[in-house]
């Protein structure tokens, strides 16, 4: 037995070395358990060594490893910012692109809306000079632009072309110090001079100091200066004070809201109806008035100033609906309504031959009314003066002055066009074949064109 | 025969060893090998082709030429991988018990200081020990084992490539008996 053990002392040690590992695995194999306890001698071993390992790897590997990744991170950063620059302009183009877009789709809307024949025009250069308060825009004579017609908006009026060019013509901006334009406030229908000041807001001049105009009050064109049709925004009083002579009302242009890039010029303008309502802001839409008690709105009760004509009017139009008879479809020769049965007609008679002046006019003053859905009547003398002259006054024109009739005229709550003479006052005498209205402004040419529909209304009285 | 092989079969043939390692070296060195095969690859994978733990086995084996030693040497070093891993505890462990065995046997018939003959057999037994392992994990645990013979020769080159500037810096560990 000693010989062999020593004669074979390896090759057994290694036998038995080998059957006992065999014997291990099978037991593990056979009842599926394993031998914890040399696991967790060899675990025990291991793991502390290899959590100092970490932490000394954190501290020195890991510092490296950091090092190297924010040298990475740096060129990264680099990388993302110039990718952040190009994005940025990218959207920033796209922006641009989409007001664009928004702002050809308004020109387009309110050019399909506008009775007034326009041509949509870009702006492209400014005039020389640091303050140039004129445009260049891309629209020429060969597009049918000619000098003095109006540049304007959906948010209003922009100015006036004062050049215009085979390609392109030189448009006046309204902020020019040198422009002018005739205005009319929106609530009390105060007329006056709108004058560029050469920088952001406008001054409108040649209003008497007696004269309403409330601080935030929207005024619209006045047709006057026979450049700009009745009816388009200008702007909303930003300061109201009395001056010496006029008051001083300065206007923020609403058509010089954001710098317009893409404008209208009117070819052939038709003068509009003031909006009697609030004006709401581009884009906002506003409710109807609030009904009261008795289920009338607050925009039908009629106005603070009807006139006598207002009154006479309503007294023939219930006289003729009495009697079945409606004015203004009567033909020729058929029976007219008896007027003899109009309540307040020999009662208004002798107030009205009373202030019937000596020189013939009419009756019934030819004033305009606060309905809104009535065409305006206008007197003889509403045709515009020069631009940069005091609009002529609704009350105060040059109606025949008597002595024995001193009262005032009430002040018109409706607008007065610019219309024929002989469509206001029939008894007025005539102007001479040959007379023409003075131009509006000191550069202004012929008067645009008007159509008689919308400047001529019918009188509403004529059976 | 030639001079140059008679030299690696003859001149060789010693019965103890001139210097040995620490007995302290012999368990922190086969420690650092296991460790650095379980947390080495976690960070630069391209090194979990290095077996450490068989070329310390095999470098202890060759320089102890004592096949009981190695055999225990071995199997200890074997026993602990089983023991990292989620296999039965032996697999490694009879695979470098018999690795451990053959090294010492055969470093009693080599030089094995002679850089050539640690290469060869350092190749081999890498060979040898992946073979097994697979003929093991095949026969004992039934596991259907895909043995790459080329990718094992060129890992078995690989390692024989460390062993030989390891088993130089192991060699500095040594003291003179």
């Amino acid at each position: 037995m000693d010989f062999f053990l020593s004669r074979y002392r390896n090759i057994t040690v290694l036998l038995i070395a080998i059957v006992g590992q065999l014997l291990l695995i099978a037991y593990q194999v056979k009842s599926n358990k394993d031998v914890p306890l040399i696991r967790v001698w060899a675990v025990t071993a291991v793991t502390p060594v290899e959590q100092v390992l970490e932490v000394v790897r954190a501290h020195t590997w890991g510092f490296v490893e950091d090092y190297f990744v924010l040298l990475g991170v740096k060129n990264e950063n680099e990388k993302l910012k110039h990718e952040n620059g190009e994005l940025k302009m990218e959207n920033q183009y796209l922006k641009t692109e989409l007001s664009t877009a928004d702002r050809a789709q308004a020109l387009s809307v309110f050019q399909a809306h506008s009775q007034s024949k326009t041509v949509a025009a870009r702006i492209i250069g400014n005039g020389t000079g640091s303050n140039s308060k004129v445009v260049f825009v891309d629209r020429g004579s060969a597009s049918g632009i000619e000098s003095g017609m109006a540049v304007v908006t959906p948010d209003g009026i922009v100015g006036k072309v004062v050049d215009a060019y085979p390609t392109a013509s030189l448009v006046m901006l309204i902020t020019d110090p040198t422009f002018a334009a005739g205005v009319v406030s929106q609530k009390n229908h105060v007329r006056g001079t709108l004058k560029g000041q050469g920088h952001s807001e406008c001054l409108i001049d040649y209003v008497q100091n007696e004269e309403p105009v409330d601080s935030g009050e929207m005024f619209f064109t006045s047709g006057d200066d026979r450049i700009f049709p009745r009816g388009f925004p200008v702007g909303r009083a930003s300061a109201v004070r009395n001056g010496k002579t006029f008051k001083e009302i300065y206007v923020t242009p609403s058509g010089m809201q954001g710098g317009p890039e893409e404008v209208l010029i009117v070819l052939q303008g038709v003068h509009q109806e003031i909006p009697d309502g609030e004006v709401a802001s581009p884009g906002y839409k506003i409710l109807q008035p609030p009904a009261d008690e008795n289920g009338t709105k607050v925009g039908d009760l009629p106005a603070a100033l009807v006139t006598d004509a207002d009154r006479l009017k309503q007294q023939y139009k219930e006289a003729g609906q009495a009697q079945n008879h409606t004015f203004g479809e009567g033909i020729p020769g058929s029976k007219p309504p008896d007027f003899t049965k109009i309540p307040g007609i020999r009662a208004a008679a002798p107030a009205a031959s009373s202030a019937k002046p000596a020189s013939g006019a009419p009756a019934i003053p030819a004033l305009p009314s606060a309905d809104p859905n009535r065409p305006p009547t206008a007197p003889p003398t509403a045709a515009p003066g020069p631009a940069n002259m005091p609009a002529p006054k609704p009350a105060a024109p040059k109606a025949p002055q008597t002595a024995d009739a001193p009262k005032p005229k009430p002040r018109p709550t409706a607008p007065i066009l610019v219309t024929d003479p002989t469509d206001a006052d029939p008894d007025a005498a005539p102007p001479p074949a040959g007379a023409r209205p003075a131009a509006p402004t000191q550069s202004s040419p012929p008067p645009a064109t008007q159509k008689p529909a919308a400047a001529r209304p019918q009188p509403p009285s004529n059976p | 025969m030639t001079e140059y092989s008679e030299r690696l079969l003859d001149k060789p043939v010693r019965k103890e060893s001139p210097s040995a390692l620490r007995f302290g070296w012999l368990i922190v060195i086969p420690l650092l090998a296991v460790l650095s095969q379980v947390y080495v690859p976690r960070f630069l994978s391209f090194l979990s082709y290095l077996e450490l733990p068989l070329l310390i086995t095999v470098y202890f084996a060759l320089n102890r030429r004592s096949p009981v030693q190695a055999v225990f040497y071995g199997m200890s070093i074997g026993l602990v991988q089983d023991s990292l891993s989620n296999q039965p505890i032996g697999m490694f462990g009879i695979v470098k018990t018999l690795v451990g065995y053959f090294a010492a046997s055969v470093s009693m018939r080599f030089d094995v200081e002679n850089p050539v003959v640690t290469f060869i057999l350092s190749f081999f037994f890498y060979f040898f020990h992946q073979f097994f392992y697979w003929v093991l994990a095949r026969a004992l645990l039934g596991e259907a084992l895909s043995f790459d013979a080329q990718q094992t020769l060129v890992f078995g080159l690989l390692n024989a490539a460390v062993a030989l500037p390891l088993f130089r810096v192991l060699d500095k560990l040594k003291v003179a008996a």
